[in-house]
This record gives structure tokens, C-alpha cells and sequence, in this order.
């Protein structure tokens, strides 16, 4: 997993709550058995008209929005449990994704992934989406260490949540696997003792 | 000694060791796995040359891809076989034990755990899938996992997880004819929203869910991964045990008895806490309808949909986006409305019991012309059992098709989809845009409501048929 640093980037605002990863990635891409490739799908059904035409009003087709920082709506993330769709988003290019509620599957998929999901107050996704309306490169900084977002035109900052462990994970590139993986004779011995 | 909860008895137990900071090493009794969410996790295994751990604790089928007529011929569509034949190969591989396509015990996978004897109470038990949640009604731990946790399941027979907080959701009383499990879940979601159990795990109780069979006690856990919750449980009781009995990896004799003995101690001590607690009137749900595009937008179907003023204003865009995809208005009624297309089926209504309350209502009636009505049974062996049963008679004389197993016009990912802008009364669990096809219209049900459907043609409230007097 690649390590992740401090990120100053402009974004990509998705304002939609309960954005569920059947819209992410709907199933009938789910069809690959590699996890690569998949970021051309990302949002196909908001992004693409039947006909395979970019839908113009979709922020993800607008020059004017870029990033590594994927803003969304309230709940970003339930349904599935597809990982496809962290992958997707990684895929495409993002390395942060900032809402004010994350489903918790989605959350977990994204930590393995090396995907930041960084939850925020709805005060702090509504000003968000305000720099963005006024300035669509308003720029984001996530600064992992800290556990700090900041709006950088403004200086407004918050605080985020993220468990001492999986920061660790993040910060050095390692993932659960590793960690399982080198656990392996506790693993044993509670079988044992559970026989 | 403190007081505990069920969940927390059964997540203790399973904790072989806790990080600071940090998750849990959670391990894992039972593995399911399926085409879709495994092969990346297997391909992982190969990149660092390991194998599979403990290849008996995991049992795979293929069910998302698969097609539901004509499953004896190869898979039409290139890249889905390609998925089934992946997973037949990882699972020779690393001798998994495979019911695939020409297997008796094939099926969706939370329809064959159960229905095997697999899923017993006091177990943890995972599957690269959402729906994982219906085993927890054997008063078990069972959630979904992203594919890494597939693989960490597959290396090592762990997972590292940050323990949930836990949730008693109470339905006390009596239901009414005609209201059944799928409508006290679609009810609570109407009340808790698709998030109002993100973080926690539920554990269901109360007078209406211990009268419960434990084909409607699942429908319920199902889509406890709707509410935002990890998943959801019941204690088990006698109705558990009899199911669980004579089937066939159930342990069996004078094991079997030990084992009920065991299962006995699996319940919330009295004055165990609860982060969160509701109780609900078993009387006041009506059977559901959903209105919208997630399954917390759902009303009883003599209500209309909400007014925009009803709606929380930053909720508004998402209000309006989703009407717009369903072409309804605020504050219209769904009685009546034209639907062409029923279905009866998926991991939340697939099982013999739902075939035979469908069965009920159809028995002597014609479906209506104008729709597509088809019933797709969630295993080789419910398939197997409605036809002993003489129920295909019966679905056929009204019209009705009976597939075969598979997750079919759920997920619209196989064959079976929904056409662009029809509507379609769904016994399943999901009604996000295009989930059943792009563009499809969904509208979460119960299976009762559902066959009404698809004999009036049009939403129709089951309690009519029945002959229920309302109100
Ligand atoms: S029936 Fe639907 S919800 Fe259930 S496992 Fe299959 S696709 Fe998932």
C-alpha cells in the first residue's frame, strides 16, 4: 500500500447524500477479477447518459472540478459491501474522500485501500460545498498526521477522527494482512484453547 | 459480575487479542464466499504464495452471476462465466468446498448457510457481501466485509475490527393479517433512516419478533445492513433449535443436544446496556411500500409520500433527485399505480416460506396482463421443495414464472433486469437507482403485497384480498 502524506489539493464536490456504491460502481461492472480498471466506472450511471455520452452537469465531467479530494453528501458509501467501489474511487484518482457520515463497510474498504475517508461536521461539508459554488479550485489540506482538515482560503480548520492503529497502517503503507499474517501463532493458540 | 449483552458474549469469545487504539483480531468460525467479491482476495493469496488457512471453515457458491433459466447450458455472458469458472478453480485450488451451478445445494448464499445447517447460533460468520446480516437471526454474529477482509478470512481466518456499539430495536404486540416480517423492517427503516444504525450492531427483540418463524426472523436481519448497522441478531429460542435440527452439517444426536445447551446461554442478561434502544407497536405497522431510492424511504401503503415541506431542507436535493428518478410527486398516493413488473425473489424473500405465502394468494387467481410476474427461489433446494409442494402448479396456472436459484433481478448484474423507467414491486432489499437495470423503478414490498401486485395489476394493499376490514 502506498503511504500516505499531507494533502493540499483542490476538489471535486458531489453534493448528494446517501450516495451508495451501486451509484459508485453499479453491479454489472463488477464483473472484472482483477481490482484495476475499475475508475472508468466510477459514477457510470451519473457520469454517462445511455448512449455513453458525458452528462454535462456531472461535477466529475467538468473541467472546472479537479483534485485528489472527492467531497460527497451525507451517508457517503451504504449499501454494498463492494470494495469495487473504494477501489473505483482510487482508481480515478482520488486519495481523500470527505463527508459528514460514512457507512461503515465503506469506511473499512477505503482504509485498506489506502483511501482516506475523512468525516467532518455538517457545518464544516457545508462550507465545503459554499467555497466550492464560489470558487471551484477552493483548495482542501488533510494533514493525516494532525488529523486536520483545513479550508485553505478561509484558514477554517477542523479536527478528524481515526483510530491510532489505522493511522499507523496508513502513514507507513502497511495493511491488516501484514499484521494478520505475523499474528499467525496467537491466531493458533487461540484455536487450541477453544477445542 | 457485570451484565452483558448477547452480542458482546459472542464478540468476547471471539477476540483473540485486542490492539490499543485500535481494532480488535476478530476470528472467524464460518466463511461463506461467492464468484464476485472473491477472486481479488484468492489472487492475493497467490501473490504471496500462501494458501488457504483453514479451507473447511469456508464454503463458496456461485449466486450473483449466475442465470436463472436454462442453468444445465454454459454461461452466456463471457465475462460472468468467466467469474463462476475463477471461483471453481480457486476453490479446487485450495479445497473449498463448492456448490456451484450443478450442484443440488446451490443458491444465494445466505439461503444455503441456513438452510444447510451451516449458520448456528454463538458463531461469527463473514461473506464478502452486505447481506451476510441474515444469518444473525440464529443469534450469531454475521456482517459484511470489503474483499481485503475476504483475504485476511482466507490467510489467517481473522479480521481486524473495531467492536460496534449495540442497538435493541423492541417490536412488541401482535401484527395484523396481512403485515408481515418484511413489513415491520421496512417499517423501522421508515422511522430510523438508512443511517440510524451506522456503527452499531442490532439486536431484535420483543413479543413480535420470538413469534416469528425463522424464514421471517431473517428477512428482518437481512436488511439490518440497510438501517447502517454492521448487523443484526435475535436471541435463539426453541424455534431455532427446531429448525437448526436433522439438518444436514447441524450437529447431530446426543451432539446436537449439547449444542442446544450451549446455545441456551445466548441471550442479553436482563440488566445489560444498550447504546441505543427503540420500541415499536407491532399494531401500528401496515404492510410497507417504498417510495423513493433507499430503503429508508418507505411509508404504509394507505399514507402518500411525504410533502417537500416534511422533508428535512438539506435533505431536499436528494428528495427531489430521487422522486424524479421514481416520476412520483410529493404527497401522491402509490395505491393503484400501474406496476408491469413483480418480483419475487433475492436473499431477503427467497425461501420456502415466502413461495408459500405467495402460493396463498395466487392459489386460484390469474395475474394481471399487463404484468411480468416472476418468483426466483433462493436455493436448488427451495426450488426442489416448492415443486414437491405442488406450488409451481399453482404459480403456473396464475401465470407466474418460477426460475431457478440465483440472485437474479436483485442486483441487475446477470441476465435479469428491469427495463428503463418500469416499475417493479420487489420483494428485495434495495431500491437505489438502477439496481435492478439503469433506469429500472423499484418499490421494496412484501412478498403479499408483491403477488397482490401482480394479480391487480396495479399497488394494491394486500389486507383487501384477505378480506381485512380497516379502519
Ligand atoms: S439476493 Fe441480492 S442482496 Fe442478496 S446476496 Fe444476492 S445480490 Fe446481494
Amino acid at each position: 500500500m502506498q503511504k500516505f502524506n499531507t494533502i493540499v489539493s483542490s476538489f471535486v464536490p458531489i453534493a448528494i447524500e446517501d450516495i451508495d456504491t451501486d451509484q459508485i460502481i453499479p453491479a454489472r461492472f463488477l464483473k472484472a477479477t482483477t481490482r484495476e480498471g475499475f475508475g472508468n466506472n466510477l459514477f457510470r450511471d451519473w457520469r454517462y447518459d445511455n448512449q455513453n455520452n458525458p452528462k454535462p452537469d456531472f461535477p466529475l465531467n467538468q473541467e472546472r472540478y479537479s483534485g485528489e479530494i472527492l467531497v460527497g453528501g451525507k451517508n457517503f458509501g451504504c449499501g454494498s459491501s463492494r470494495e469495487h467501489a473504494a477501489w473505483a474511487i482510487a482508481d480515478y484518482g482520488f486519495k481523500v474522500v470527505v463527508s459528514s457520515f460514512f457507512a461503515d463497510i465503506f469506511k473499512n474498504n477505503a482504509l485498506n485501500n489506502g483511501l482516506l475517508p475523512v468525516q467532518v461536521s455538517d457545518a464544516f461539508l457545508q462550507k465545503l460545498f459554499a467555497a466550492s459554488n464560489k470558487d471551484t479550485t477552493a483548495k482542501v489540506r488533510v494533514d493525516l498526521i494532525q488529523q486536520e482538515i483545513e479550508l485553505v482560503e478561509t484558514g477554517e480548520t477542523e479536527t478528524f477522527d481515526i483510530s491510532a492503529y489505522k493511522k499507523e497502517c496508513l502513514v507507513n503503507g502497511f495493511d491488516d494482512i501484514d499484521y494478520l499474517l505475523n499474528s499467525r501463532a496467537e491466531i493458533e493458540a487461540f484455536e487450541a484453547m477453544r477445542i | 459480575m457485570s451484565q452483558k449483552t448477547l452480542f458482546d458474549k459472542i464478540w468476547d469469545a471471539h477476540v483473540v487479542k485486542s490492539i490499543e487504539g485500535g481494532p480488535d483480531v476478530l476470528y472467524i468460525d464460518c466463511h461463506f464466499i461467492h464468484e464476485v467479491t472473491s477472486p481479488q482476495a484468492f489472487a492475493g493469496l497467490d501473490r504471496r504464495g500462501i494458501t488457504v488457512a483453514r479451507p473447511k471453515q469456508t464454503v463458496a457458491t456461485a449466486d450473483h452471476n449466475v442465470p436463472t433459466l436454462n442453468q444445465h447450458l454454459p454461461i452466456k455472458d463471457m465475462l460472468s462465466r468467466f467469474q463462476v469458472d475463477t471461483l471453481t478453480e480457486n476453490c479446487q485450488k485450495h479445497g473449498v468446498e463448492l456448490y456451484g451451478l450443478d450442484h443440488p445445494y446451490q443458491g444465494i448464499v445466505h439461503v444455503i448457510g441456513p438452510e444447510l445447517g451451516v449458520t448456528q447460533p454463538g458463531m461469527t460468520i463473514v461473506c464478502g457481501d452486505s447481506h451476510t446480516s441474515t444469518h444473525g437471526a440464529f443469534g450469531n454474529i454475521a456482517f459484511g466485509i470489503g474483499t481485503s477482509e475476504v483475504e485476511m478470512v482466507l490467510a489467517t481466518q481473522c479480521i481486524m475490527q473495531g467492536k460496534p456499539k449495540r442497538m435493541r430495536i423492541n417490536i412488541e404486540g401482535e401484527l395484523e393479517k396481512g403485515v408481515v416480517s418484511k413489513d415491520i423492517v421496512l417499517y423501522v427503516l421508515s422511522k430510523i433512516t438508512t443511517s440510524g444504525a451506522t456503527g452499531h450492531f442490532i439486536e431484535f427483540a420483543g413479543s413480535a419478533i420470538r413469534s416469528l418463524s425463522m424464514e421471517a426472523r431473517m428477512t428482518i436481519c437481512n436488511m439490518s445492513i440497510e438501517m447502517g448497522a454492521r448487523g443484526g441478531l435475535i436471541a435463539p429460542d426453541q424455534t431455532t433449535f427446531d429448525y437448526i435440527q436433522g439438518r444436514e452439517f447441524a450437529p447431530q444426536g446426543a451432539e446436537f443436544d449439547t449444542a442446544v445447551e450451549r446455545w441456551k446461554k445466548l441471550y442479553s442478561d436482563e440488566d445489560a446496556v444498550f447504546d441505543k434502544e427503540y420500541i415499536f407497536d407491532a399494531a401500528d405497522i401496515e404492510p410497507m411500500v417504498t417510495y423513493g431510492t433507499n430503503p429508508g424511504m418507505g411509508i404504509k401503503i394507505t399514507e402518500n409520500v411525504p410533502s417537500l415541506q416534511s422533508v428535512e431542507p438539506e435533505s431536499h436535493v436528494s428528495f427531489k433527485k430521487s422522486l424524479a428518478y421514481m416520476d412520483l410527486q410529493p404527497e401522491e398516493s402509490l395505491l393503484d399505480k400501474e406496476v408491469n413488473y413483480v418480483f419475487i425473489g433475492s436473499c431477503t424473500n427467497s425461501r420456502i416460506e415466502d413461495l408459500r405465502m405467495v402460493a396463498d394468494i395466487v392459489r386460484g387467481q390469474k395475474k394481471a396482463d399487463n404484468v411480468h410476474a416472476f418468483i426466483v427461489p433462493g436455493s436448488k433446494q427451495v426450488e426442489k421443495q416448492a415443486k414437491e409442494e405442488g406450488l409451481d402448479v399453482i404459480f403456473e396456472a396464475a401465470g407466474f414464472e418460477l426460475r431457478q436459484a440465483g440472485c437474479s433481478a436483485c442486483l441487475g448484474m446477470n441476465d435479469d433486469k428491469i427495463p428503463k423507467g418500469e416499475y417493479c414491486v420487489s420483494t428485495s432489499n434495495r431500491n437505489f437507482e438502477g439496481r435492478q437495470g439503469p433506469g429500472a423503478r423499484t418499490i421494496l414490498a412484501s412478498p403479499l403485497t408483491a403477488a397482490a401486485t401482480a394479480i391487480r395489476g396495479k399497488i394494491t394493499d394486500v389486507r383487501e384480498l384477505l378480506g381485512v376490514v380497516r379502519g
